[in-house]
């Protein structure tokens, strides 16, 4: 900010000297409400919960609001919460929208609420959650003490070697095969009478829920039916009209993994396609018509021109479509099974998160949270420089 | 689409013959990527894509126990089989488990608040890193920006002992509460650059006029903004529509969105067969018609990094 900015500021928004002990004041409400939480989370365990007991019996209102049952009480809570929260920024951002507030306490009306949340919610679960991964917990999720580093190396041993495997395969196959798919799709449908609808056929599955992906996908595997009957699924259908065996394609390593990659596939490469297209479209034409002039064609001016031009976005493409592989779960969940055969690190977390092995998930998070942040810091770069380009 | 040929139509009187021979080549190399093959290939890949979706929304509407004894492909040349009953069964819980209508009630429930709230938020916050000069802004800025990289996966656990002490466990608050923290990080980096984007000059001519911060963000800022808004929510509102970890995490039997119901559904698959692909067609559609309708704002949101890292 410039002087002269200031200066034609100061009239309207720099407050008084005399009166900016309010601002301490209100980032320390911040700071308290963050403590507050924190401490509420640590002490979590004893004594009652603060402010609402699901033991008890409760009456219309409070039950709508902690513990809805009726269509009534969900659509009621529903639209006090969105209330509650525009009458309390409603009454925060009035409070300091007057001549008189001081700066400080006009950045907290702002930032505050999104200090709070992530202060506590994230950087402080964060390290909890690294804190608990070095614990010990009983069956029933009571901390019993320190573990070292038993919660990490439990998982490298030979019975979770397919995890570990599994879990190298999605992140490798599914944002390789995905961007190729989508390249190739992109390239083939770029400028085609078509186009529009082309790309909307392979961007649908992106809108979709991962859990009703599983379910489509489902009837694709269908498990071989009694010799004799019809087969279900059309995979088994196919292989069979060939003469070959109908099998489970969804029980086994490593053909189960394989095939619960191809549904992360089927949804990914629509992603992969539009942003693409985008940097195919960006290419500058000057360029392309060089090459052409120049006597490249077909495969020639796609790789020599149109790949170099875009690798930034390729890159970003690959290591964003990676990042979620690593992180998605749901697919193994719904399709594999809850098998070891097709286990992979996010579903291992979910599944020590769920017989509460707060310490063996909390290596897995943390696991996922050691492999996933090198790759985002190089993708935000790789964002960066083709931001650039473009 | 041909908005680069004409040029090449019009040359001819001021290129030179071998040039416009270039030219020509360069014309026949463009049509050569739509080759028939091409053409093949990509309706290849067109119909490996649709077939899959194609397959259950047959299956949907075929009499039962038509789904689970033999392929979809067969309702085409048998006996007539076709039926809503799967829709009607799975929607009022007929034949037993929990109605669909009261899933899909709980996923409303939970996706406006999970969608406004952390949009006003970081509305909010975006502007005070863009347009407000305060001591320490930088550093606040980066950790923000930093915590994108923080897996969902490392917060679940501690979340969920919060929300026990509160006694929230049981409600709606705890699943809007996660989404929104979730959601902010990417949706603060996102807003803040289309903020920076906006000409300060605007900014600066509303503060000589005696606008104060509120005022800016809520009259000047918020209408320029409805765009970037639009592209952002869509994502926020397909993650919250779609998301099955939150959901299996803090939903209790009360608060169970659509997609923990069909999760559900799968894992006793034998009785819950004959709703499950009428389920899932109904835990699709609206995220589709959103999608459908607002897909301009969606890729809009794509090209500007909006894909949770």
């Amino acid at each position: 900010m410039t002087d002269q900015e200031v200066m034609t500021r100061r009239p309207v928004n720099a407050p008084p000297k005399d009166n900016n002990w309010l601002t301490p004041i209100v980032w320390g409400v911040v700071a308290a409400a963050i403590i507050g939480i924190i401490w509420s989370g640590w002490t979590a365990g004893s004594g009652n919960p603060i402010l609402f007991n699901n033991q008890k019996t409760h009456n219309w209102l409070v039950s709508a609001i902690f513990n809805p049952t009726s269509p009534a009480q969900k659509i009621f809570v529903m639209i006090l919460a969105i209330l509650l929260f525009i009458v309390v920024m409603g009454l925060i951002l009035w409070l300091i929208d007057r001549p008189r507030v001081p700066n400080g306490v006009v950045v907290a009306g702002f930032l505050g609420p999104i200090i709070i949340a992530l202060a506590t919610g994230l950087l402080w679960s964060a390290i909890k959650t690294i804190f608990q991964s070095f614990r010990k917990f009983d069956q029933f999720g009571t901390d019993i003490g320190w573990n070292g580093f038993k919660n990490y190396t439990h998982f490298f041993t030979p019975a979770f070697s397919n995890m570990l495997v599994n879990t190298v395969l999605w992140v490798f196959l599914v944002p390789i095969l995905a961007t190729a798919f989508g390249l190739v799709y992109a390239v083939l449908v770029d400028r085609t009478r078509f186009e529009a609808a082309a790309k909307a056929l392979i961007f649908l599955p992106t809108a979709i829920s991962l859990v009703a992906a599983s379910v489509i996908w489902k009837y694709v595997y269908y498990s071989p039916s009694a010799p004799g009957n019809p087969q279900v699924g059309i995979l088994n259908a196919i292989v069979t009209a060939f003469g070959g065996k109908a099998s489970d394609w969804t029980l086994h390593f490593p053909t189960g993994t394989v095939a619960l990659i191809v549904v992360m596939i089927w949804i990914q490469a629509g992603f992969a396609m539009t942003v693409l297209s985008a940097a195919i479209k960006a290419v500058p034409d000057d360029i392309v018509e060089a090459a052409k002039i120049d006597g490249a064609t077909g495969m020639r001016l796609f790789r020599s021109i149109t790949i170099p031009t875009i690798r930034p976005t390729l890159v970003v493409v690959i290591t964003t479509v990676a990042i979620g592989a690593l992180k998605t779960f749901d697919i193994v969940n719904v399709m594999g099974g809850n098998l070891p055969a097709n286990n992979i690190i996010a579903n291992g977390f979910y599944n020590n998160l769920s017989v509460q092995q707060y310490g063996l998930a909390g290596a897995l998070a943390v696991l996922i949270f050691v492999i996933v942040s090198p790759i985002i810091v190089f993708n935000v770069r790789q964002m960066r420089k083709s931001e650039a380009i473009r | 689409m041909t908005t680069t040929t004409p040029p090449l139509i019009v040359v001819p009187e001021t290129v030179s013959g071998r040039k416009l021979k270039a030219q020509m080549r360069a014309l026949d190399a463009k049509t050569k990527l739509s080759s028939p093959w091409a053409s093949g290939i990509a309706i290849i890949i067109a119909l490996l894509w649709t077939l899959p979706t194609i397959g259950l929304l047959v299956n949907s509407v075929r009499s039962q126990p038509g789904p689970s004894t033999s392929g979809y492909w067969k309702f085409f040349n048998g006996p007539v089989n076709f039926t809503f009953g799967n829709y009607s069964n799975a929607w009022t819980g007929n034949g037993g488990g929990t109605p669909l209508s009261s899933y899909l009630l709980n996923t409303i429930a939970i996706t406006l608040p999970a969608v406004f709230i952390p949009i006003t938020l970081a509305l909010l916050a975006a502007y005070a890193f863009a347009w407000i000069d305060f001591k320490g802004k930088n550093i606040l800025f980066v950790a923000v920006f930093a915590m994108q990289i923080v897996p969902i996966q490392v917060a679940l656990i501690p979340l969920n002992t919060i929300y026990v002490k509160f006694g929230l466990n049981t409600s709606f608050w705890s699943i809007w509460l996660s989404h929104t923290i979730f959601g902010l990080p990417l949706a603060i980096f996102l807003l803040h650059n289309f903020m920076k984007e906006i000409p300060a000059s605007l900014v600066e001519a509303a503060r000589v006029d005696g606008a104060g911060h509120v005022k800016i963000f809520l009259q000047v800022l918020l209408p320029l903004l409805v765009p970037a808004i639009a592209s952002f929510g869509i994502f926020q509102f397909l993650w919250v529509w779609n998301d099955l970890l939150v959901a299996l995490t803090f939903s209790s039997t009360n608060t169970s969105p659509i997609t923990k119901g069909i999760q559900g559904l799968t894992t006793q698959f034998a009785s819950a067969a004959d709703v499950l692909p009428a389920a899932a067609i109904i835990a699709m559609i609206v995220p589709l018609a959103v999608f459908l309708s607002l897909q301009r704002f969606f890729v809009r949101g794509l090209l500007a990094g909006s894909v949770k890292g």
